[in-house]
């Protein structure tokens, strides 16, 4: 059962997606409190009363191009604490950017395929909720690939730099350690030296800042 | 002759009266005169038959279609000036495209200009040519065969030729000695004369002109610009219709398969969930790489500076992009750059043993410049893939090397298929072009330029 029980607001045109993302958010114990297939509904639905999260489709009617991206813009403009959880059916980082350029955190962009993996799904959906960033490891791969030779990142070990890419995605500590093969102790201690090296203010959620950090790199 | 005009060539020759050109003069006068009643009378049948019909609906038909008597006179009449223009008159109409229906095709001929020329020069023909055809190329002609035949025809009568009556053969033979030759070299400059000036009538009037020899070439472009676009369409069309349909199924399925883990108590059945979750996410991952290869969905949102940075993110050596282009170009243009990088990548990587490679692009007057650069082995080929595979499509740092081609890439074909050599051809059409510079020992840099533009 989820930490707590979210009120969401789907955007999907696919039918046959739409359900069946319904009913895994409905089984997991949140509320699907509007379901809609294109952008307009969506941002209509919204701003006559404000859920938790939405979950949005990239491509949708009328012009099947970016119109989930345009409107979880515009919801983040007028509702900056709605968690947005982007889903899409193709993942590149240069969709990444117009998500995040307004955005200090509470976002989320997954592969629709994630969602078939329904825990770490539901992981993702509570930490979008809570103000954290989750994406996708496939843009994070294209992130790590992409050579930066200078930018505030060029200061982190290459041992850091993965430790980054996992938060990236939305990872807590030990699973962290989990998929590195060490302790919890030696990642605490990276994260640390992370925070230490990017000159993170205590002030904020360090976390979401590194991982904002590494994103925009 | 290698000037044009063939006939007045001919004429200006020393050699005219040897040549054969003063009897293809007379074949072409005189060719005339069975063509040009045949003309008027079909004309005026056709006339007279569509006025009298006119009342009912074949009546106007026929009138409509009289047109298309100029397209067979223009047809009859360029065969026949081959006579006196040995090169032939170039046919001024415009290839109809082949999809279009009988009555769609005799809609375009009879609005062509060309068609109405000819058939103008057809009542030339008819009501005037042929009748002074006949008439000068006649005398010219009768009087030489009765000058030839003098000696002849003055043994058995008496023969009246001009203010001279000639008795018997020797008469005959002094006339003919006498204004044989004189005749001769008239009659065939004057019947040479008539010809070429009836040949340059016919080539003003059923010859192709420079603005519609221009407008061809034009449509020719357009027509091949548009079946660029026709792929380009098409290829959105595809993509839309993988992503709309097989993968929303494939995605569908792999929530179905994550509710049903879930369910199942720990066991055979769960395992076997678990692989076919796994199956279905790795014919996800292929489906995308498909659809990657036929319409980039990142090029159509982001352009292309986006879609290249994504495709050298993929490489698997490390790609510099630098990428200036201020604003997004046409699509065509931009899905022929992205392929021509995506291909010369995929082929860096294969073939080239580079160490790195650098992706730039920037706009030159109106033109867009993509390079790909990489520090490999050199010597790659531009080829197209022939039979044999020796020197198949390596792109830049092709290890391919031209003699032989021992170990090399063989018939692996690349990811295009038909590879650069295919990406030439497309961006021909935009009227652009790609070169490549690779000597042994590299570097290889392979240079693309298209206009910006699609219409100019």
């Amino acid at each position: 059962m989820p930490a707590r029980r979210l009120s969401i607001v789907l955007a999907e045109d696919s039918l046959l997606l739409r359900e069946g993302l319904a009913s895994i958010l409905d089984r997991a114990g949140h509320e699907v409190r509007d379901a809609v297939g294109d952008g307009d509904t969506l941002l209509a639905v919204v701003r006559k009363q404000p859920p938790d999260v939405v979950i949005t489709d990239v491509r949708m009617p009328p012009g099947h191009s970016d119109e989930g991206l345009r409107a979880a813009a515009a919801i983040r403009a007028d509702f900056p604490g709605i968690g947005i959880l982007v889903l899409s059916q193709y993942v590149a980082d240069a969709y990444l950017s117009s998500l995040l350029e307004t955005t200090t955190g509470g976002i989320g962009y997954l592969l629709k395929d994630r969602v078939g993996h329904v825990r770490e799904f539901l992981a993702s959906l509570d930490r979008v909720a809570e103000g954290g960033t989750v994406v996708d490891p496939e843009v994070v791969r294209q992130l790590l690939a992409r050579r930066r030779d200078d930018g505030p990142l060029a200061a982190l070990t290459p041992r850091e730099l993965e430790v980054l890419a996992l938060m990236a995605e939305g990872r807590v500590n030990a699973s962290i350690a989990e998929q590195l093969v060490v302790s919890e102790a030696a990642v605490r201690k990276h994260v640390g030296n992370i925070f230490a090296k990017l000159h993170l203010d205590d002030g904020l959620d360090r976390r979401v800042s590194a991982v904002l950090t590494y994103l925009r790199g | 002759m290698e000037r044009p005009d063939a006939a007045w060539g001919a004429l200006a020759s020393r050699r005219y009266l040897v040549s054969a050109w003063p009897w293809r003069s007379y074949a072409y006068l005189l060719s005339s005169v069975p063509v040009g009643v045949l003309t008027i009378a079909v004309l005026l049948v056709s006339v007279v038959v569509s006025i009298v019909l006119s009342p009912i609906v074949v009546g106007v038909l026929l009138m409509a279609s009289i047109p298309l008597y100029g397209v067979l006179i223009g047809i009859v009449e360029r065969w026949r000036a081959r006579l006196v223009v040995p090169a032939g008159i170039a046919s001024p109409h415009a290839a109809i495209p082949s999809t279009y229906s009988r009555r769609q095709r005799q809609i375009f001929r009879r609005r062509e200009r060309a068609s109405l020329r000819a058939l103008g020069y057809g009542l030339l023909l008819g009501v005037f040519l042929w009748p002074l055809n006949a008439l000068i190329a006649g005398i010219c002609g009768t009087t030489l065969l009765l000058t030839a035949g003098a000696p002849v025809i003055a043994a058995y009568d008496q023969m009246g030729m001009g203010p001279w009556v000639l008795d018997n053969p020797r008469e005959g033979f002094i006339f003919l000695v006498a204004f044989g030759p004189v005749w001769f070299v008239v009659s065939s400059y004057v019947v040479g004369v008539l010809a070429a000036a009836e040949s340059e009538l016919a080539k003003a009037l059923l010859g192709a002109r420079e603005e519609e020899l221009r407008r061809n070439l034009a449509e020719l472009r357009r027509s091949r610009l548009d079946l660029v676009d026709a792929f380009e369409t098409e290829r959105a069309r595809i993509e839309r219709h993988l992503h709309d349909g097989v993968q929303q199924r494939l995605v569908g399925l792999t929530m179905t398969l994550g509710l049903a883990e879930l369910d199942l108590p720990e066991g055979e059945g769960r395992r076997l969930v678990v692989k076919a979750h796994g199956e279905a996410e790795a014919a996800l991952a292929d489906l995308r790489e498909a659809v990657r290869g036929i319409h980039p969905r990142v090029l159509v949102d982001h352009g292309l500076e986006a879609a290249v940075r994504e495709v050298a993110d993929r490489s698997p050596l490390p790609v510099t992009v630098r990428m200036s282009l201020p604003d997004r170009l046409p699509a065509p243009i931009e899905a022929a750059a992205y392929f021509v990088v995506s291909e010369a990548l995929g082929n860096v990587a294969k073939h080239a043993a580079a160490t790195r490679c650098e992706v730039e692009g920037w706009i030159a007057g109106d033109r867009l410049v993509v390079t790909i650069t990489d520090n490999g082995i050199g010597g790659a080929v531009l080829g197209t893939s022939n039979a044999t595979g020796s020197t198949s499509d390596a792109g830049p740092g092709g290890g391919t090397l031209q003699a032989g081609g021992a170990g090399s890439t063989g018939s692996t074909g690349s990811a295009g298929g038909t590879g650069l050599a295919g990406l030439v051809t497309r961006l021909d059409a935009l009227g652009g072009t790609l070169e490549l510079t690779s000597p042994p020992g590299g570097p290889t840099r392979l240079r693309m330029e298209c206009p910006c533009r699609l219409d100019d």
